[in-house]
């Protein structure tokens, strides 16, 4: 493998890592409030580019205004999720929380496959078409750029949310201390749906933004959704700049490996980092000593 | 002190955990301007009396009425949006988050009024007046903290939500006398303020001799209740709460 090879390895890391930061981040948000893994994270992928196509192609509704509405739609399904599935837990146990989370992922793919079938969509046009950059025998496509410019407002946006703003505070609060919270007069039960509407948020722009590249299907959340748990984990569901980090990591891993050995490996690499961190150093590669949430 | 109003009245209320009856049938009240103290041994349920009124548990029997409104079972934020704040056991502090956030949260309940942040920068001063510590930690993460100066943050947040009740749970719990003794010349300083106050405290010497009136505690019932003075003179306080008993069978 030459330099050259290493370095096209690297961006296509860079690329599918930040997706997984995305969803890193989805899962990191929604395991600050209420302690508990989201597994139906890459459903919620799944609906922004299924949406997102839906809206464009069959509804005839512009790139951006049908981008946009596959976002506030799941974002919609996402707080529905919460509150129809999650809240009537009143006593929160996780384990139960973490069963209804797979039960719901299950049912948003199965409901997905009814209503819209089981063959993959059309892809969405490119966000800014046109031919690939290269750079020092380098090719970046276009989305590229933009998958990293929203991962890179995301994460900005959300650090600003969580050390600037009130809300972002309380959701900070609940996350350390849930009683305390409620002692000082924070609704933590609404900071819990907050989170379940960012982290579907997350999830759909993540699912559009890929969309001109790989076409949706409704089965396309679970590997996704898992290598984003691995990515969380690995950035030790933290803050999100830890998020972030564990899904570029992931990313850049996933391809350098499949370039040294084979292509085959690629997948399996998210789940051998999974377990590595979870025996090896359960609180994550940036997760610091203890965990800190948020 | 103003013409004497009741600021909180609890009535025969009974209180638990799940299953477990803990309150049965318990009746305190305290005026606006008091500081009462509730004392007993441990598992009187002191801090369970505090948490029903709080709204971190629902009395399972009687009523809760907190200036003239009937606040039984609400929950904690709707208590303290009513004003009513709790500094708990083990003080339950956001450890991560620095000394300035905390603060800042201890105001979330208020309401976004436009002098708020007028409001807010008062009572900012009137705290770091009262705890000049907490002034040169403001972003030092809570958690930092020495127990002393962590349960006097506990106090400052309370105290920024404005609340016309404060309930404090032990607050000299796990801490040196030094400490113990500012502690209480804060107290003092807030009785004289007009702040009222409920307190639970395992030292009945020290709560009797900052406080108007005390409640005795025992087994989820009220055994005896009178002035601060009334009770500091018992036979019966004097032996089983303030260790005299101890001390006259060891002079012997
Ligand atoms: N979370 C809980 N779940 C079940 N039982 C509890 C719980 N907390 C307290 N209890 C029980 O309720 C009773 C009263 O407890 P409470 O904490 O009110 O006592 P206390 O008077 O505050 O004692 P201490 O001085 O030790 O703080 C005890 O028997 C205790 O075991
Ligand atoms: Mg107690």
């Amino acid at each position: 493998m030459t330099g050259k090879d290493l370095l096209q390895f690297i961006v296509a890391g860079l690329s599918s890592g930040a997706l997984y930061a995305l969803l890193a981040l989805g899962f990191t948000i929604v395991y600050a409030s209420t302690g508990v893994i989201n597994f139906a994270q890459g459903e919620f992928y799944m609906l922004g580019g299924m949406l997102g196509v839906l809206a464009f192609d069959s509804l005839g509704i512009p790139l951006v205004f049908a981008a946009l509405l596959a976002i506030l739609a799941t974002t919609a399904v996402g707080v529905l999720f919460e509150l129809l599935a999650i809240r009537p837990r009143k006593d929160g146990d996780p384990l139960a929380l973490i069963i209804i989370t797979v039960g719901g992922s299950i049912l948003i793919q199965s409901l997905t496959r009814h209503a819209v079938g089981g063959e993959e969509l059309a892809t969405l046009p490119s966000f800014s078409p046109g031919p690939s950059i290269g750079i020092a025998g380098v090719t970046i496509v276009r989305q590229s750029l933009w998958i990293w410019g929203i991962t890179a407002v995301a994460v900005v946006g959300l650090t600003l949310l969580y050390r600037r703003t009130r809300f972002g505070k309380a959701m900070r609060a609940c996350s350390i201390d849930r009683d305390g919270a409620r002692l000082v007069g924070i609704d933590t039960a609404r900071v819990v749906t907050a989170s379940f509407a960012l982290a579907a948020a997350l999830g759909a722009i993540a699912g559009v933004v890929i969309s001109p590249t790989v076409p949706p299907v409704f089965y396309s959340g679970a590997s996704i959704g898992l290598k984003g748990f691995a990515a969380a984990i690995l950035g030790g569901l933290g803050n999100p700049v830890a998020a972030v980090a564990g899904g570029l990591t992931l990313g850049l891993l996933e391809n350098i490996a499949s370039g040294f050995i084979s292509s085959t490996f690629k997948d399996g690499i998210a789940l051998v980092v999974l377990l590595g961190v979870l025996f090896v150093r359960p609180q994550g590669l940036f997760g610091g000593r203890s965990r800190e949430k948020v | 002190m103003t013409e004497a109003r009741e600021m909180l009245r609890v009535e025969k209320v009974s209180s638990g955990y799940g299953h477990v009856g803990v309150l049965e049938g318990v009746s305190i009240h305290v005026m606006h301007g008091e500081v009462v103290t509730l004392i007993g041994s441990n598992g009187a349920g002191k801090s369970t009396l505090l948490k029903t009124v709080a709204g971190v548990l629902s009395p399972t029997g009687g009523s809760v009425v907190f200036d003239g409104r009937d606040i039984s079972g609400i929950t904690p934020e709707k208590a303290v949006e009513a004003g009513l704040a709790l500094v708990p056991e083990g003080r339950r502090l956001f450890g991560s988050m620095s000394v300035g956030e905390n603060l800042e949260l201890g105001a979330y309940a208020r309401r976004r009024s436009r002098s708020f942040s007028s409001e807010f920068a008062e009572d900012l001063e009137i705290v770091h007046e009262l705890f000049p510590v907490l002034g040169e930690r403001v972003d030092q993460s809570a958690a930092t903290l020495s127990g002393g100066e962590q349960q006097m943050l506990a106090i400052a947040r309370a105290l920024m939500s404005r609340p016309r009740l404060l309930l404090l749970d032990e607050p000299s719990l796990g801490l040196a006398p030094k400490v113990i003794s500012e502690i209480f010349a804060i107290l003092d300083r807030l009785r004289s303020r007009g702040v009222t106050i409920l307190l639970v405290e395992q030292d009945a010497s020290v709560a009797l001799r900052h406080a108007d009136r005390g409640y005795v505690l025992r087994t989820g019932r009220v055994e005896l209740e009178g002035t601060a003075s009334e009770l500091l003179a018992n036979d019966d306080v004097r032996m089983i709460y303030l260790g005299s008993w101890k001390k006259s069978v060891s002079g012997t």
